[in-house]
């Protein structure tokens, strides 16, 4: 095991977002505060209580995976887009590590940075609302899977992409309607019957919905459902990364 | 000297069809320099790129060290340097950063008196928290070495490294190169520039459409393939070669002052005496005489002429 590789890897990712620190931690911030004053005070007083949980409370998991997904792809894409693109990727190829600690390097950095921002929207979050959490552990486990699993989906966007358009492509018109339409802002059962089994298809749902759970106890489906989906999802990840590294597609001529 | 690269069989075909490398072999003896000579798209980036692992090959095998570079990879790289033709640098970091970074990802242990001792060698210590924007291009191209030799390796690939710079700065990594040498380094460089490789290499091999058309001891191949020439200047012009002279080979210049001369310097006769003799036989008065040795770029040029081969229909390039 290379560990002086993954070392150095993970040390130049994070020394990235400290370059831009205040990019990276005024960006979640602001946009949360505007999220709150939009939603939760000037529309969220006059909208009642969903499942006996405040409008303002009530998004929060929402607001937080919306950050976490977002984050996550961007800056796992970018990590692994950014050397291809400036052709320092070279390195990389020529030096004596392995495709897996070249993932742990990246998806480890990009995953870490997302949950440092993950945890800065909920103490933000705890300014507006009063933030309870019924089950810690588990909102933890629900916050690290997902830094990880979307982090290791950017690491394959930025792979497969080469240009900067279909770096911005995926998570333009795939990710963000998904999150919007993922229950971020409302409950499932808020919808028609139609659109409630079409909601059932957008694995984002399962997601938010159980993060929530984690928090309220409240939730669209079984938590453990919603266990299954991010570790399947995780699992995908895993297997297409493999395949890519293992054919060399869009990684090596 | 024993191998330490041994290349057999090797090729190359891109997935546009191009194919890039044909059948290579080559043995490279620990502690030499060889530079590989080539016109662009010969395929040495190529067969540097498949030596060091950024690039698969169709077929073949490189053995570095007596290890394979494809199944024992980790053996194989932290042997090998290599400073890309281009100039391939992040522009926010700072060149102690990306030496550091470099010497990391080889799995080396942080050393910092080694590496200012590097900056130092290249001239780039009082450059260390320069990001690298604000570097010239000489400068860069420093770098690029820097992070090369940041792990210590055994074995550098120096792809054009010359390119684009001035004559000063050419000098001056000439000199880099002997010095690597003389510390033990086995240094691989591609250049087109016939001077670089007469001025610095051990030998040289030449490579044309993806063949390696010869691997070869440069004095050797200086003696083997070079031409000497007789230039005599006559006193009064002629008009034409006398019939008595046409048995040797020469040539009348346009103007009738000149014969040339051209003879084999390997063979054991050059014959000179007695085309001397026929010239005087047939009344001609000779006024001065020059030797011209051709140089390695007239036996590259005669070398790639000669590669009838026919080329590639694609114009696919890598």
């Amino acid at each position: 095991m290379n560990f002086q590789a993954i070392r150095v890897i993970f040390h130049q990712e994070m020394l990235r977002a400290y370059e831009t620190l205040f990019q990276s931690l005024a960006s979640p911030v602001i946009s949360t505060c505007l999220y709150f004053i939009v939603f939760g005070s000037a529309i969220g007083s006059r909208i009642e209580d969903i499942e006996g949980v405040s409008y303002g409370l009530f998004i929060v998991p929402g607001l937080t995976m919306l950050s976490l997904l977002t984050q996550s792809i961007a800056n796992a894409s970018f990590g692994i887009f950014f050397p291809k693109f400036t052709g320092t990727i070279y390195e990389i190829h020529s030096a004596p590590i392995s495709h897996f600690e070249i993932l742990i390097g990246y998806v480890g950095a990009a995953a870490t940075k997302s949950l440092i921002i993950g945890i800065i929207i909920l103490f933000t979050a705890s300014f507006f609302v009063e933030l309870k959490i019924a089950h810690p552990f588990l909102m933890v486990t629900f916050l690290i899977l997902t830094c990880i699993s979307f982090s290791l989906f950017g690491f394959i966007i930025g792979l497969w992409a080469n240009d900067f358009e279909k770096l911005q492509v995926i998570p333009l018109l795939v990710i963000t309607p998904l999150v919007f339409l993922g229950g971020s802002f409302y409950s499932v059962s808020m919808l028609p019957p139609f659109w409630q089994t079409v909601t059932l298809f957008n694995p984002v749902v399962y997601l938010i919905s159980g993060f929530r759970w984690s928090f309220f106890e409240v939730s669209d489906v079984s938590v453990g459902v919603s266990l299954a989906m991010i570790v399947g999802f995780l699992v995908v990840c895993i297997g297409i990364v493999g395949w890519m590294f293992r054919t060399g597609y869009r990684v090596k001529q | 000297m024993p191998d330490i690269v041994t290349i057999k069989d090797l090729s190359k075909t891109y997935q546009s069809g191009f194919r890039a490398l044909k059948h290579v072999n080559l043995d490279i003896a620990d502690g030499e320099i060889l530079a590989l000579l080539g016109p662009n798209g010969a395929g040495k980036t190529t067969l540097i790129s498949i030596i060091c692992g950024i690039v698969t090959p169709s077929t073949g095998s490189v053995t570095v060290n007596g290890f394979d570079n494809i199944t024992d990879y980790r053996q194989t790289r932290a042997m090998i340097g290599l400073v890309p033709q281009e100039l391939t640098l992040g522009q926010f970091d700072t060149v102690w950063n990306t030496v550091s970074f470099s010497r990391g990802l080889f799995g080396r242990k942080k050393n910092p008196a080694y590496l200012e001792q590097l900056l130092k060698d290249l001239s780039l210590f009082d450059k260390r928290d320069s990001e690298l924007r604000a570097l010239s291009g000489g400068m860069k191209r420093r770098v690029l070495i820097a992070k090369a030799l940041s792990h210590e390796p055994k074995i550098l690939f120096l792809d054009e490294p010359t390119a684009g710079v001035d004559v000063e700065l050419r000098k001056d990594m000439w000199n880099i190169v002997r010095r690597l040498r003389d510390s033990g380094v086995t240094i691989i460089l591609t250049t087109h520039y016939i001077e670089e490789a007469e001025a610095i290499a051990d030998r040289i091999g030449v490579i044309n459409r993806g063949e390696l058309l010869l691997v070869e001891d440069k004095q050797t191949l200086m003696h083997n393939l070079g031409k000497k020439q007789l230039i005599v200047e006559l006193k009064q012009s002629a008009s034409h070669l006398p019939p008595t002279l046409a048995g040797y080979d020469l040539e009348l210049s346009d103007d009738g002052n000149q014969l040339t001369y051209t003879y084999d310097t390997a063979s054991d006769s050059t014959g000179i005496t007695d085309m001397l003799k026929a010239i005087q036989g047939a009344g001609l008065s000779l006024k001065d005489m020059q030797i011209k040795q051709s140089s390695l770029e007239d036996i590259f040029v005669d070398l790639v002429k000669h590669d009838h081969q026919p080329a590639d229909t694609s114009e696919a390039q890598p």
